[in-house]
């Protein structure tokens, strides 16, 4: 008989949170902490979503999303999670890029920023310290019709090589573009600049250890292999959910899966007024990704010159559409150095690019395997400017693609970040469709990385734990069906 | 709870946020933003925990009430009056 993965949960919670990312299980710990019963559904075998790694023989292990983040993470770690996670968070001091147009290292904060654009891209100190307070001083509730572009043509017209050093990063990071509101970028530049890039002391698996640890502490009762395939809605109020052919009754539930998969697939659009769902439908995803996973023979060392992180493009010019390219001209590398995680002899390289689902959807199974190999192969190669002997040390190279990321996540399109700025506001209102429901992950570009899903999972958990004391006072919901 | 207590209570909330913060000169009358580095989470985690401790409700478009501490206690007095200090 097939295993139950739901044996011994109870019939019924305060609130049921399905997906383990980020924004959910800080959701389901925030409110188990508030006294709530929560129970947790995650449909793979473990914990973390995009904050993931995989192992490899050999004793490789690979982290796919910890390339960096702001300081924030410190004081959310430490609040909504502990202080031994918050107190493993580093600094990478070596952010490097090189492209045609300029090569620089740099601790990317505002400090050493400002420092580079008056001394190395001439620019007078007035604008460029109007220029960080502009976008410093951006926040939700501004203006949306201004575009990132429009905003870099006012403090920097012309200057594509300034617009490459802000920008590169921030598409990296999130996948936003140019044309997408000037405040997303804002923020979430920002959020960079006030101290640097940070990064987790032990890897993503030690993380998502911790925090699983410390959901068992709060009282949250975990599941994985738990998929989600209803969200049930009577009345326009949420009242359980279906999952492994169980029905689970609830007070409140907060989706932590896809915006649209939410909407769509699991709730259903009959549930939700006719303009909301036309909203919905019009909401854009982000882009999806590729990465390359290369782990060096035991022992060989990297020289730490390479950096932490590397934005290394061989196009002439910052193009966002040219990032999305499969004629890959851009680069980021992360270079993993043993003290990643203390008591490693490891040095391990993973290249990411942004990608299309679409270009990757279309192809037949073996075109696909032969481009997968491709792309190691042509990314080994441009490794090799930087690591000259990286063919010879290497010990395992693979790749993964916009269908890698579907397929583990089941985010649509698999995108990587979420969907774009329209997203938060449908995300918002769900709520105000069905009562008691929630939805709480990346979206919006500024509700996206390790720190935006995290701290968004705390905005739902008051939101979520509002609602269950204002509905206590009603009576009781039947159990149901 | 009389706004002595409300603001003791508030006090005691802010020194779980802001632990390296120095509070004891802290001006009733300055929004607390300009006295403390306090970011919007910062002020949710002022309401849940009102809401964890009282049962008291804030809603979104009340925060702003929360900028200082005499507009804050004084938008909480009528809601605590008669709520016991714990
Ligand atoms: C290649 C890559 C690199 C990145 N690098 C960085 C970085 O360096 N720094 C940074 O800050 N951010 C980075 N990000 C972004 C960051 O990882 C994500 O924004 C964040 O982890 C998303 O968290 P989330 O809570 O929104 O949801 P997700 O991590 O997407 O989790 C959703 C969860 O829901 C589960 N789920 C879905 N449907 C169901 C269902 N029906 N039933 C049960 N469970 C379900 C999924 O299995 C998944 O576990 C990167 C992302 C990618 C893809």
């Amino acid at each position: 008989m097939a295993r139950d993965f739901l044996k011994g949960a109870r019939d019924s919670y305060d609130c049921i949170v399905i997906g383990s990312g980020l924004a959910g299980m800080t959701a389901a710990n925030t409110l188990a902490r508030t006294g709530q019963s929560v129970l947790l559904l995650e449909q793979h075998y473990k914990l973390g979503g995009m904050a993931t790694w995989f192992k490899r023989p050999g004793g490789h292990i690979f982290d796919i999303s910890l390339h960096g983040f702001p300081v924030g993470m410190i004081k959310s770690c430490r609040r909504y999670w502990s202080k031994e996670i918050a107190d493993s968070i580093v600094q990478l001091r070596n952010i490097r890029f090189d492209n045609p147009m300029f090569s620089l290292t740099t601790t990317f904060n505002r400090e050493d920023f400002t420092r580079l654009l008056i001394e190395k891209f001439q620019l007078p100190e007035a604008d460029v310290v109007a220029f960080f307070d502009a976008a410093r001083g951006m926040n939700f509730y501004d203006d949306q019709s201004t575009t990132v572009g429009e905003l870099f043509q006012k403090f920097f017209p012309g200057r594509e090589d300034v617009i490459r050093l802000l920008m590169e990063p921030i598409t990296y990071a999130n996948g936003s573009t140019l044309e997408d509101p000037a405040i997303s970028y804002g923020i979430v530049f920002s959020n960079f600049m006030s101290q640097g890039v940070f990064t987790f002391e032990g890897g993503t698996d030690r993380l998502i250890d911790l925090m699983h640890k410390e959901l068992v502490t709060s009282g949250v009762d975990v599941r994985i292999r738990c998929d989600v395939e209803k969200i049930l809605v009577r009345d326009r109020r949420v009242c359980g959910v279906r999952v492994n052919g169980r029905d689970i009754a609830a007070r409140s539930v907060v989706s932590n899966a896809n915006l649209k998969s939410t909407i769509f697939r699991m709730v259903g659009e009959e549930h939700f007024d006719r303009k909301f769902v036309d909203d919905a439908q019009a909401v854009r995803l982000n882009n999806s990704s590729c990465q390359v996973y290369m782990a060096l023979k035991p022992g060989s060392d990297l020289d730490e010159s390479l950096g932490d992180l590397l934005f290394s493009s061989t196009a002439p010019l910052f193009r966002t559409d040219a990032l999305l390219s499969r004629d890959i001209t851009s680069r980021t590398y992360s270079f993993y150095y043993p003290r990643t995680r203390p008591g490693s002899d490891r040095s391990l390289i993973v290249s990411s690019t942004n990608a299309r689902y679409e270009d990757w959807a279309k192809l037949s199974k073996e075109d696909y395997e032969a481009s997968k190999r491709d792309l190691v192969e042509t990314t080994i190669d441009a490794l090799a400017r930087y690591v000259p002997d990286i063919r010879e040390r290497l010990a395992h190279a693979e790749a993964s693609t916009p269908i890698t990321f579907r397929h583990y996540t089941q985010h649509l399109n698999g995108a990587s970040f979420g969907t774009k700025f329209e997203g938060l506001a449908v995300s918002r209102a769900i709520p105000e469709q069905v009562g008691g429901l929630y939805h709480a992950g990346s979206v919006g570009i500024i509700m996206s990385g390790w720190l935006g899903a995290m701290n968004y999972g705390v905005i739902v958990a008051n939101d979520v734990d509002s609602w269950l004391l204002k509905s206590a006072t009603r009576p009781p919901l039947a159990a149901t069906t | 709870m009389g706004p002595a207590e409300i603001k003791e209570t508030i006090l005691d909330i802010l020194e779980g946020i802001a632990p390296d913060e120095d509070l004891s000169g802290l001006k009733d009358d300055v929004p607390l933003r300009e006295q403390l580095e306090l970011d919007s989470m910062d002020f949710l985690d002022i309401v849940m925990e009102l809401r964890k401790r009282y049962r008291v409700q804030i809603p979104e478009d009340d925060y702003l009430e929360l900028a200082t501490m005499n507009s804050t206690v004084n938008y909480l007095t009528p809601l605590m009056k008669d709520l016991e200090k714990v």
